[in-house]
């Protein structure tokens, strides 16, 4: 296991290490100078001079290269060329919005998913697998904007029990802090579990079609026994791999739920940065989100071998 | 009094009727074996007295275990009964396990389910039985998971689950189907061991008539979801008086007489052939270690000729095969044939891979489900330079289907509309298509029950007439290897340890290896006489 998880640990560094050359090769030769799109068509070529020396422009590429991902290492990320504030500071206001809001997520389409894959799977064919069934269809072709629109209608504005949008802040306490995140949060979650729900479901009937289930009930196990010993823990593999990838996908994918509800995310910040060609910011928050995936995937990888006996030999 | 009555079960499932007013029997320390090809009903049978039968069963009869009534049992009533009155042992060890649970685990549920003993109990019965089983706790702690066993041992945790509660009537169904001979001689040895010291009724399901002949007390044959014939063994070994009985017996025991080979001209020359696999890491910096498939392999298989090779699992045949066909590159050695060698360079040679075709085992995986026969059958015509087309092709395609018994007519159809018999015909008439000058027959018989066994094997002699076909068959059955090849090699770990002439090598072994295969295999009775 120990092994296992050393070399997981070793291919999450070297592909950081790869998609920072990536990132920074693709930024860079994207085309527009910051320091000339900030002074306008006009300006001065001492002037920006000055500003490209201000900035870090002047040097090579590798050596910016390396000062790039050296302040990282330290956690300077630099200074936003719009802002002028430093972007690690940018970045940790917004993150503080966008991993809760996500994990909150997360939580949530688990909590909804996994209970309903399962009712769904144990009653193949059945009218609750197929009212199960026809919830996920709705909640996969429904899109998440329109979910957002209906709770701020029905709870916001009419029920009155949450703020229709906007971020309170953590300082005013976790609860409340959570509170104001709970309806993106639940816009957020309800396409990402009914898609759950489908892959919880279907990997769960085949599960239930292996031979040592049939092993299971020949030892007097009940049908419902069956599916909780043997059949849920062999059925979180493939569910894993989903949940992995909706995490990253919930960490900065949520633009449009954050621009519905006013949150200050990560989604918003890298939407305008790019606008601005704010290139810093840009590169900084691809990183992050890069990071934040590649870790996901190692912790999903360490969560297979937990579950999968099989993975934790095989080094 | 019996410990097991069926009576006049009758079973349909979403109205298909699947038994017919089956009778069986089975007392105390009882052998009763069921057998029959497939869907003859054997195996529903078995799932019915666990009352473990899919949806949409309907079942009328009776099935009395000690005189109580099993059908219409409430499901918890049943769960009380399964694992610890009626165990079963399943035909696929290698997947009748759950992977992700410990082996002590496993076997320790069928204690706990029951609330039979307190855990550490159940943990000290479970080292028990699995002693009993052949796997003691110092070299097989209960905290090994099935992925660290062998298939033999696999099976024998599966036994050990189900006698874990000393159950009166265990039902083994094809316990020993999937393994090798050896193996299968000491899981059946164990399976009568433990029927004798417990006490026990076993209902054995299997389709190995040489096993059924060598293990039951009783034998009951079923076809088409009925009981065609049941008795004492050897009263039934003496005087069957079904004509299916006799059928499947002979059909088990069926001989095919080759024509006599032709004057020897080497055609695949094999020699010192080595095939390493690599193995993952032991840590991160260290050296791979190797696993050496094929170990210095020699052999000529001349123009004409029809060579078997046997060996267990995991003694390299595949692997050997592979290379044959130019599959795999090899470490060192080399395969010539027609002098022409299988690899140039790192590239397999296209010159000699048009003159060799291949048969494998699983007739329903190996067609694409998506095209009709016509394409299906000719798909080696791609390794020709100018493949035949238009009405040649069509004639080509009807020759083919012709020779191997089935109608042009049949170029239209789907691979779904044959039997598994007719698909490895077709799989035949695919591999024959282009007059190669080698066969190789892969497990080609294996899967197939046994009177459509003896007819593949009959079409082979025949098409070794008219084609003078020349193959290598690969094969764990060694009745079939006797009849249907005229020289033999036999492989273990690796290695050929023993080849001569079929007949000479399983009257007189000379290799302990291949003394123990043979002596392992279960013999089939003379039909008609008296065993004694």
């Amino acid at each position: 296991m120990l092994r296992y998880s050393l070399k997981r640990l070793l291919s999450l560094i070297i592909s950081l290490a790869v998609a920072s050359v990536v990132i920074f090769g693709v930024i860079e030769v994207a085309p527009g100078d910051p320091a000339s799109f900030m002074l306008g068509v006009n300006a001065q070529p001492d002037t920006l001079a000055a500003l490209r020396a201000e900035l870090g422009l002047d040097v090579s590429k590798l050596q910016r290269y390396f000062n790039w991902v050296g302040g990282m290492l330290t956690g300077d990320f630099g200074t936003s060329y719009t802002y002028r504030t430093p972007v690690s500071q940018m970045i940790a206001d917004r993150l503080w919005v966008s991993l809760p809001l996500a994990l909150y997520a997360l939580t949530l389409s688990t909590l909804i998913a996994f209970p309903a894959g399962i009712y769904a799977a144990a009653r193949r064919g059945k009218p609750g697998d197929l009212a199960v069934m026809g919830a996920t269809q709705l909640g996969i072709a429904v899109p998440n904007f329109w979910f957002a629109m209906m709770l701020v209608l029905i709870f916001a504005i009419n029920l009155r029990w949450f703020n229709a949008g906007g971020f309170v802040g953590w300082e005013t306490g976790f609860w409340t802090g959570l509170h104001s995140l709970t309806l993106p949060a639940i816009a957020l979650a309800l396409p990402q579990a009914a898609i759950l729900a489908r892959v919880m479901r279907s990997s769960l009937l085949d599960i239930l079609g292996e031979d040592f289930m049939r092993t299971a009930r020949a030892k007097g196990l009940s049908r419902r026994q069956a599916l909780w010993r043997h059949g849920v823990r062999n059925a979180l593999i493939p569910v894993l791999t989903i949940i992995g990838l909706q995490f990253s996908f919930l960490l900065a994918g949520s633009i449009i739920i954050e621009q519905v509800f006013y949150l200050p995310g990560l989604g918003r910040l890298v939407f305008q940065a790019i606008s601005a060609r704010d290139l810093i910011v840009v590169e900084s928050v691809v990183m992050l989100l890069v990071f934040a995936v590649i870790t996901v995937n190692f912790l999903v990888d360490l969560a297979y071998a937990a579950v999968d006996p099989r993975l934790r030999s095989r080094t | 009094m019996s410990l097991l009555e069926i009576e006049n079960l009758s079973l349909a499932i979403h109205g298909v009727p699947i038994l017919k007013q089956v009778d069986l029997s089975i007392a105390p320390g009882q052998i009763v074996a069921v057998t029959g090809e497939s869907g003859s009903g054997k195996s529903m049978t078995a799932l019915a007295v666990m009352q473990l039968l899919p949806n949409g069963a309907e079942v009328s009869g009776a099935i009395r275990l000690n005189g109580s009534e099993l059908l219409n049992r409430p499901e918890a009533e049943m769960c009380a009964l399964r694992g610890a009155s009626i165990g079963m042992v399943f035909q696929e060890p290698m997947t009748a396990l759950n992977p992700v649970k410990t082996i002590g685990d496993q076997v320790m549920e069928t204690i706990l389910i029951h609330k039979a003993m307190p855990p550490a109990q159940a943990r000290v019965r479970a080292e028990e039985v699995l002693s009993r089983v052949g796997l003691p706790p110092d070299r097989f702690p209960l905290s090994r998971f099935p992925h660290e066993l062998s298939g033999g041992q696999r099976q024998r945790v599966v036994i050990a689950m189900a006698i874990a509660l000393r159950p009166k009537l265990l039902i083994a169904d094809e316990p020993t189907t999937a393994l090798d001979v050896t193996t299968q001689a000491q899981i059946l040895e164990l399976l009568k061991g433990l029927v004798s010291e417990y006490d026990m009724g076993l209902l054995m399901i299997t389709h190995d008539l040489a096993v059924v002949a060598d293990m039951a007390d009783r034998i009951t044959v079923m076809r088409h979801g009925e009981v065609v014939e049941s008795g004492a063994t050897q009263h039934l070994l003496g005087h069957m008086r079904h004509p299916y009985t006799r059928m499947l017996f002979e059909a088990s025991g069926h001989q095919v007489t080759l024509p006599e080979p032709v004057e020897p001209q080497p055609l695949l020359q094999v020699s010192q052939v080595v095939r390493d696999y690599r193995l993952p890491r032991k840590a991160l910096f260290d050296r791979p270690g190797h696993h050496r498939a094929v170990d210095g392999v020699s052999f000529t298989l001349n123009k004409g000729e029809r060579l078997g090779l046997v060996g267990e699992s995991g003694c390299g045949k595949s692997t050997l095969t592979r290379a044959i066909l130019g599959l795999e590159e090899v470490q060192s050695g080399a395969i010539h044939l027609d002098g022409q060698p299988v690899f140039t360079g790192h590239r397999p040679n296209l010159a000699v891979r048009r003159k060799m075709q291949v048969v494998f085992q699983d007739p329903y995986g190996s067609f694409n489900p998506r095209h009709r026969v016509a394409r299906l059958v000719t798909e080696p015509f791609h390794l020709l330079e100018s493949p035949p087309t238009g009405a040649e092709r069509q004639d080509r395609i009807a020759e083919m289907l012709t020779a191997v018994g089935l109608s042009p007519d049949d170029s239209g159809k789907y691979i779904h509309e044959f039997s598994g018999g007719q698909r490895q015909r077709i799989a035949i008439a695919r591999a024959l298509i282009i007059r190669p000058e080698l066969i190789l027959f892969d497990e080609a018989v294996s899967a197939l029950d046994v009177s459509v066994r003896a007819q593949i094997l009959d079409l082979l002699a025949e098409l070794c007439a008219t084609y003078d076909l020349t193959y290598l068959f690969i094969s764990h059955d060694l009745s079939v290897v006797r009849t249907i090849t005229d020289r033999v090699l036999v492989m273990q770990s690796g290695r050929i340890v023993e080849q001569g002439e079929t007949e000479q090598v399983f009257a007189d072994p000379q290799h302990r290896y291949t003394q123990s295969l043979i002596a392992a295999a279960p013999r089939l009775p003379q039909i008609g006489k008296e065993a004694v």
